[in-house]
């Protein structure tokens, strides 16, 4: 649990919006979305790291970031020690295999004209993973291992309910031996009697492969089952990480705290204190200054205006971006 | 439920067919409704939640069909006209739709689309319309609403899209909500703000509620009243309190269990075996038979009939859930 393996160094990203012939006409600069914005976590041996938030609030785009699927504006992400944007790096194919990702939709991750035979194939030839007489025992191997039937591998995606494509979906990933899994609402398509099935999947592969997970979800409940740690990200930056059973019981950060008690309860008698957020998250492309979070904040001051908070660590809790927090969390 | 239900929904069938083939989308599915109630009905896909909704409208006819009978304040919708049923659609009984990005329509500015509903249904004059308009948009807690008005869709979010939909289908004061998972697309902290406004706005002009959604989160937070639904059928329906907390049927059991909560963190779920069957193969009998721990033979050949099992609890099973105490709540 202890060993990093991956350290993502503020990350920044920003995709440039283009300039309306308007814009141009009357000299007005390029706008950009802001989707993350300095975003630093490490990602240990063996843990599952929850991220939680809003959509739009940057929780894709960094997955996408790790997998090398955007290049960060700037920032560094650093796997066993080595830049994974760093020129030595890219022509290294090693890092694509060792850290895989698992889309959102079953519906369009697969290619609709490939069998799952074919689909589990091509991951093992591109990167050699076996000698080609071994590959169709290895599918099978696969096969077994997410626990399709064996003739799956003859036929097409279409032939498969959703929750059984998530399924190739982590064949394919776990074809090329990865050590690190990106699942990106990995379960948010299915409903609930399947997504258990695939979470059960997914904890018992984790132990046995012994994988570290990103997994990214806005299910909050889900989240919290499945991780060790989780972050909170507002606004593409992160305001609280930690524990996940310390963070979802005790909420330090105000964010969280309106965004965990508006999860609703499945107790009918249980109406909560539901913490009502006004407004909705504003558009990344114009982030509020200060704390992002402050034009939403009950506890909102002066200070918050114009300082962004940095992570700190608050004693029993995890880490939390916020100028407030002692105050807010005394009362509480 | 009550004594006098505004909505009356018996053995509704919905049928659409491929080919040769029927598909029985919806099976004789039953509830009424009171004033003032909200009727939750939960299920997963394509268990027949959103079909059912729309055959109450008239929405499903065009395109399958419809039998049963859905009486709307003693009058029967289903065999009335497509002029009549015009009258009662927006103005007595309002529908919301799952998706706020494509139920509006992208060329029209929101007021344009919200007074034309007025004008359909009101006899207000063109000021009277434009100020009732502000109105709703303020009642549905959109900030500076009389600026609002001449902006498109686009220009809204999500949530106040969903938002917009809502003040467009209540303009009318309609009597009946029927709100097809009104808040699916929405993040969390967007979903408990609309659900309040739905409930605050069905307590305030007494509205009764048909809410459609598959969590059931939402369910234990806003119904009176749920029904849960499987392959087309309703296999439980009662008191939210009642369904939830004691469930009697084993798929509202497994349902119940497969959402993480109150279970010790990374260990096993519990999960539905299989999958839900497909309307082309439905088997005889017990749809849920085959993922079903209790079945027994009889379930294999013969369907249970939904059954009453306690005063305004009824189930759809041979081998029902022993009831508990709780249940007499």
């Amino acid at each position: 649990m202890t060993q990093t393996v991956m350290k993502i160094e503020d990350l920044h990203l920003s995709f440039p919006v283009s300039r309306t012939l308007l814009d141009v006409v009357q000299r007005k600069p390029g706008k950009s979305v802001n989707a993350l914005n300095g975003v630093s976590l490490e990602l240990k041996q063996g843990e599952t790291l929850g991220v939680v938030g809003e959509s739009g609030c940057g929780k894709s785009t960094l997955a996408r970031c790790i997998v090398r699927l955007y290049p960060p504006t700037s920032g560094q992400i650093h796997f066993d020690d080595q830049d994974i944007f760093g020129a030595q790096a890219r022509k290294d194919r090693t890092y694509n295999r060792r850290v895989q990702m698992m889309f959102q939709d079953p519906y369009s991750s697969l290619n609709p004209r490939m069998t799952t035979g074919d689909i589990l194939a091509e991951a093992l030839r591109v990167h050699e993973m076996r000698p080609e007489a071994e590959i169709a025992p290895r599918i099978a191997e696969l096969l077994d291992l997410v626990r399709l039937p064996q003739d799956a591998a003859e036929k097409l995606p279409h032939e498969f309910s959703g929750g059984q494509r998530q399924r190739i979906a982590i064949a394919r990933a776990l074809a090329v031996e990865p050590e690190v899994l990106i699942a990106d609402e990995l379960v948010s398509a299915l409903d609930v009697s399947v997504q258990a099935q695939v979470v059960n999947l997914l904890l018992e592969l984790q132990e046995r492969l012994h994988l570290t997970i990103l997994f990214v979800a806005h299910d909050l409940r889900l989240v919290r089952h499945v991780s060790n740690r989780v972050a909170v990200i507002y606004l593409g930056r992160i305001v609280e990480i930690g524990d996940s059973e310390t963070l979802f019981s005790a909420p330090s950060h105000p964010y969280s705290q309106a965004l965990l008690s508006a999860a609703p309860s499945l107790d009918p008698d249980d109406k909560g204190a539901a913490i009502q957020l006004e407004g909705e998250l504003p558009s990344p492309l114009n982030v509020p200054p200060g704390c992002p979070f402050h034009v939403r904040c009950r506890h909102v001051t002066d200070q918050c205006r114009k300082v962004i908070p940095e992570l700190r660590a608050l004693e029993g809790r995890g880490e939390v971006a916020c100028h407030h927090a002692e105050e807010i969390n005394q009362h509480a | 439920m009550t004594d006098h239900p505004i909505l009356e929904v018996e053995n509704l069938c919905t049928t659409f067919s491929r080919g040769d083939t029927a598909l029985p989308a919806v099976r004789d599915v039953s509830f009424s409704l009171g004033k003032g109630q909200v009727q939750g009905l939960v299920g997963e896909s394509g268990s027949g939640k959103s079909v059912t909704l729309r055959s109450i409208l008239g929405l499903a006819r065009h395109y399958g069909e419809v039998r049963g009978s859905v009486r709307w304040q003693g009058q029967e919708l289903t065999t009335m006209t497509e002029r009549q049923l015009r009258k009662i659609r927006g103005r007595e009984i309002a529908m919301i739709f799952q998706e706020p990005m494509t139920s509006l329509n992208p060329l029209l500015t929101v007021g344009t689309q919200l007074t034309e509903t007025l004008k359909a249904h009101t006899d207000l004059g063109r000021k009277a319309r434009r100020d009732r308009a502000i109105e709703m948009l303020d009642h549905v807690g959109i900030p500076a609403a009389a600026s609002r008005l001449g902006e498109y869709p686009h220009q809204f979010s999500g949530g106040m899209r969903q938002r917009v939909m809502i003040a467009i289908a209540l303009a009318a004061s309609p009597k009946l909500l029927l709100a097809d998972e009104p808040t699916t697309a929405l993040d969390v902290t967007i979903q408990a703000q609309i659900l309040d406004l739905i409930l605050k706005l069905a307590d305030e002009m007494s509205m009764g509620v048909v809410l459609v959604t598959h969590d059931l989160g939402v369910v234990a937070q806003t119904c009176d009243t749920v029904a849960v639904m499987y392959a087309g059928r309703v296999v439980e329906q009662g008191y939210v309190r009642q369904v939830l907390r004691t469930p009697r049927h084993p798929y509202t059991e497994g349902l119940m269990r497969s959402v993480p909560q109150d279970v010790p963190p990374r260990t096993q779920l519990y999960s539905v075996p299989g999958t839900p069957p497909s309307l082309f193969s439905l088997p005889d009998g017990c749809a849920f038979a085959p993922r079903c721990q209790a079945a027994s033979e009889a379930c294999g050949s013969a369907r249970p009939m939904l059954q009453d099992i306690a005063p305004g609890r009824q189930t759809a099973c041979f081998h029902p859930l022993p009831a508990t105490q709780d249940d007499a709540a």
